[in-house]
């Protein structure tokens, strides 16, 4: 199948004159030129969310800042993604999330940012002790004043309430991915959305029930889109918390899916003959980087399976 | 899609609330049964959809709370998630997933309000409430009555929302066990320029006062309904002509040219069309829009049904604060009555034109008075504006082309039709044309809603509301509410005009202009303004979520002795500078202007370790 190449539209990034297009973003054109700026919740294949505003550039006509991932690119635009201006914006988003949330299990290339930034989260004031597993979240509209002393962060416990995935929303940004990979974007099961507001706004089930009495079918595709490690395979959980998670140890394993006909390939990541978790290539013609559980966590029974001929 | 059904079942008392207004459930095996597959059919699943707010309203009015079964219950019957309802639910103040008392105070706390009584009254309250299980109170933000202060909105489950101002507490306390009567709401009260002797030059409010609010002929007889009637004999093109001619320019806050928005509808190629009235008000300090839809409701419907018929939409929306029971009880009426009579409804007029309007209440969130949350609200998803463009003339609520206009920008549409948009712009200046409702609060002797022609300065807008209290000059003004900016002394003969503000570097806004006398704690002004941004941030973009948490520490570090002042100082700038560029909509990029026209002003200054 041919199709038509798309008319360009040509616009300038930092001078340069860039051609992209019809219809492609602003991120588009500025990686085109050559100067890709941060993105923490733009995904390619999930609609772009405009949440993180990291990826923030000057447009001549536009008073505020506008988020390259999530504005169309246009004949004529002249934009400006080097700059003092955008910089400060992008180091405070990187700045105000390391200040609140635990970024230690997030992409190397956002903890990357957080160091080209020169990100400097202590000034905000000592993290609040964390909050018990027991506390609500604050009602919408009401919040609990300030201290005086310490930064309001969002440290709480880790989730364990299934044997397959951990979710430890002290990691979540907030980038809204695993909204979008469960319902619109690729499950189309809508086990989970954003509840609360502002600060207190969270990824929740509703009633914030355990995800086994949720609509959840651990299809773990929300795992497979989440940059900070907030959703985690139990088993790479456990062997965080052991010490023993070893990416340098790692192998990984291209095969196709055994459970159906569908024909999805699977990446298994492999520590010490040891499936640890499985993935699936996000350009891939059939999946896209979505499984179902079989494919994600079908393992398990191999696993057991294995562990039982011994 | 399939609905995952919650373990809990709803009780009958909650179906019956769901099913009041959505009428009884289908058979199980009919068509749009629960759980049937919407494929094929998304008109149908949006219709569905767009019922999710009255719905949960109906469990909230009902029962007081809403519980897990009861959302299970309204998830079956919309075909909606129950992790995305809950989301939805959660994201408002005044519904509550939690089990609560059925009686609830919600007590002011805001700028004006906790300047005039309201921590007494607070203190009195709670003490009366305490260990009640069948009331209780909670804080909330500027519940928009604030001539009156201090104000209480009493959310009564099985009965009705009430609003009490000048609120004292044995009538809350009294309003909890239901004994208080109705609501007071006299228009001289809130409008002084409307006691007799009435003021001269009063156009928008022109009827306040004079016409009771509930009858239709009273209206007719006082032009209502004229202009109307001009409007269609002259037709849509003659409308839009005279509306750019007047130049009128938005009242809601960002100035856009009125007229502008309307051709674009009227020239938008998709179908249907919608008509959008913003009633949200919940800038703090702002209460004009209250006082024209309580004393004038049919001058709104009118505006809005001459908007219909001149844009070709045939549906309206009259989006309206919860807190404010008594505007929408009045509307509802209005609508009622202009149905009957004919002024509304499938031939409006005898034109043959089709137009209705539909109130929808929104439930405690300021972001949802953002023109685009807005239309999330109405649509049943959670109210977080949208990424512009497409702007809502090209795509709004539904996605299709919507005309948005605030509530007293709608109120000018009848007089601009009737004198002519040439006649209109002869009042006010070159560049702000017509008059201006300021919404004068605070330290202020006569405290009210009032009507001036565009250059009027502050000096002569706080001499009509009878002066400062107690004399003199006041120590600093708080124009535009919580996103706007404080002034002093030095800026009191400001013509309040939109281009002699944008050369001061402040903004009207919503029209607030709220006073502090020498008395007030500027300080902790400032802190409650940085404290609103917190609660009320919708918390999609990270600038605005984190920043407006970040923006109110450092005030109170600053405030007591942990903090660096200089340090402190560079951290608010710092904040203020991202939430202004890179936030999503307004409420971000005005989060940080208030505290920072303090901080240059240098209104905290008074207190210990300041800098
Ligand atoms: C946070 C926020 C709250 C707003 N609240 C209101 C409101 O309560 N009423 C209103 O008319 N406009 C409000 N606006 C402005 C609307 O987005 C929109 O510009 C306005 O309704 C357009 O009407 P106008 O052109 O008649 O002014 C708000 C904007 C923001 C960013
Ligand atoms: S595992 Fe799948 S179904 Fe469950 S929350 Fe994640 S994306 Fe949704
Ligand atoms: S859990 Fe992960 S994917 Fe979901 S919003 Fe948080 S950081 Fe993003
Ligand atoms: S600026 Fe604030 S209110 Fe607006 S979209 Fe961002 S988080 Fe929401
Ligand atoms: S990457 Fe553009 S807003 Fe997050």
């Amino acid at each position: 199948m041919t199709s038509e190449p798309r008319p360009l539209v040509e616009l300038t990034v930092d001078g340069t004159p860039v051609w992209v297009p019809e219809g492609a973003s602003l991120l588009e054109a500025c990686r085109a030129a050559g100067v890709g700026p941060p993105t923490l919740c733009y995904l390619d294949g999930l609609t772009p969310a405009n949440a993180c505003r990291a990826c923030v550039v000057e447009l001549d006509g536009s008073r505020p800042l506008v988020a390259s991932c999530s504005r169309q690119a246009e004949d004529g635009m002249v934009v400006t993604a080097t700059s003092e201006r955008v910089e400060h914006s992008r180091r405070l988003v990187l700045e105000l999330l390391a200040s609140a949330v635990d970024l230690s299990t997030a992409e190397p290339q956002l903890r990357r940012w957080l160091e080209e930034y020169g990100v400097a989260p202590e000034r905000y004031g000592p993290p609040a002790p964390a909050v018990d597993g027991t506390a609500e979240r604050p009602r919408p509209g009401h919040h609990a004043q300030p201290d005086g002393e310490h930064a309001a962060t969002q440290a709480q416990p880790a989730k364990l309430d299934n044997d397959l995935y951990v979710r430890d929303f002290s990691k979540c940004i907030l980038c809204y991915r695993c909204v979008e990979a469960c319902g619109v974007d690729a499950q189309h099961t809508f086990a989970i959305a954003v509840a609360g507001r502002g600060f207190d706004a969270t990824i929740a089930t509703e009633y914030d029930a355990p995800l086994p009495d949720s609509a959840c079918v651990f299809c773990g595709n929300c795992i497979a889109v989440c940059p900070t490690g907030a959703l985690m395979f139990k088993s790479e959980h456990e062997l965080r918390a052991a010490g023993e998670w070893d990416e340098e140890r790692q192998t990984i394993t291209t095969t196709v899916c055994p459970y159906c006909g569908v024909g999805c390939n699977l990446e298994l990541h492999v520590q010490d003959n040891e499936i640890v978790k499985v993935t699936s290539p996000s350009d891939h013609s059939v999946t896209g980087g979505h499984l179902c559980i079989k494919g994600r966590f079908g393992f398990q029974h191999v696993q057991a399976l294995e562990d039982g001929e011994e | 899609m399939e609905v995952h059904r919650l373990p809990t079942p709803a009780s009958a008392e909650e179906r019956a609330a769901v099913d009041a207004l959505l009428g009884p459930p289908p058979a199980p095996d009919a068509e749009g049964g629960p759980g049937r597959s919407e494929t094929g059919r998304p008109q149908q699943a949006r219709e569905e959809r767009q019922l999710l707010l009255p719905a949960l309203h109906a469990v909230q009015d009902a029962i007081g709370w809403i519980s897990a079964g009861a959302l299970g219950y309204v998830c079956e019957r919309l075909r909606v998630p129950p992790a995305e309802a809950y989301g939805v639910a959660e994201s408002y103040a005044l519904l509550s997933t939690r089990e609560r008392p059925p009686r609830v105070a919600h007590l002011c706390d805001d700028i004006v309000c906790r300047n005039a009584g309201a921590d007494a009254l607070t203190a009195e309250v709670a003490r009366a409430l305490e260990g009640d299980e069948g009331a209780t109170w909670e804080p909330s933000p500027c519940l928009g009555v604030c001539e009156r202060a201090p104000t209480a909105l009493l959310q009564i489950a099985a009965g009705e929302d009430r609003v009490l101002a000048a609120a004292e507490a044995p009538a809350v306390l009294a309003g909890l066990r239901d004994e208080a009567g109705g609501e007071a709401s006299e228009a001289a009260a809130s409008a002084p320029q409307t006691a007799e002797p009435r003021a001269d030059g009063l156009r928008l409010l022109s009827r306040v006062g004079l016409v009771d609010p509930a009858s239709l002929e009273d209206y007719r007889a006082h032009g209502g309904y004229e202009a109307l009637r001009v409007a269609l004999e002259r037709g849509p093109r003659w409308v839009i002509d005279e509306l750019n001619a007047s130049r009128l320019l938005g009242r809601g806050g960002a100035a856009f040219p009125a007229g502008r928005k309307w051709a674009d509808v009227a020239s938008a190629e998709a179908r249907p069309r919608y008509i959008v009235c913003n009633a949200d008000e919940s800038e703090p300090g702002t209460f004009k829009d209250r006082v024209l839809m309580e004393h004038d409701p049919f001058a709104l419907i009118e505006a809005m049904t001459i908007a219909g018929v001149t844009t070709g939409a045939e549906h309206g929306y009259l989006y309206i604060r919860r807190e404010y029971p008594l505007a929408t009880a009045r509307l509802e009426g209005a609508i009622a009555r202009a149905e009957a009579a004919g002024m509304l409804g499938e031939d409006v007029l005898g034109s043959g034109l089709r137009f209705t309007v539909e109130i929808r209440r929104g439930a405690g969130a300021y972001i949802c008075g953002e023109e685009t949350a807005l239309f999330n609200s109405i649509e049943g998803y959670r109210g977080e504006p949208r990424n512009k463009p497409p702007y809502p003339t090209q795509a709004g609520l539904f996605g299709k082309p919507t005309l948005v206009n605030n509530v007293e920008t709608f109120v000018n549409v009848p007089s601009i039709v009737l004198e002519g948009g040439a006649a209109f712009a002869a009042t006010g200046t070159e560049g702000s044309t017509g008059t201006k409702l300021f919404c004068l609060a605070g330290s202020v002797a006569r405290p009210g809603v009032y009507e001036v022609p565009f250059g009027a300065t502050l000096r002569e807008l706080i001499a009509l509301a009878g002066g400062v209290d107690g004399g003199g000059e006041p120590q600093a003004v708080l124009l535009g509410g919580a996103a706007g900016s404080f002034v002093t002394v030095a800026q009191l003969d400001l013509p309040l005009t939109f281009e002699d503000a944008r050369g001061a570097d402040v903004s009207l806004g919503s029209g607030a202009v709220t006073v502090f006398g020498e008395s007030v704690d500027l300080a902790d002004a400032t802190r409650r303004i940085a404290a609103f941004f917190r609660d009320e941030s919708c918390g999609q973009c990270v600038p605005c979520r984190i920043g407006t948490v970040r923006q109110e520490e450092a005030l109170h570090r600053l405030a007591g002795a942990n903090g660096n002042a200089g340090e402190e100082i560079a951290i608010l700038g710092d904040v203020a500078r991202a939430m202004t560029d890179a936030s999503i909509c307004g409420l971000g990029q005005t989060a940080g202007i208030a505290v920072q026209s303090a901080i240059d002003l240098g209104l905290l200054e008074r207190e210990g370790s300041t800098p």
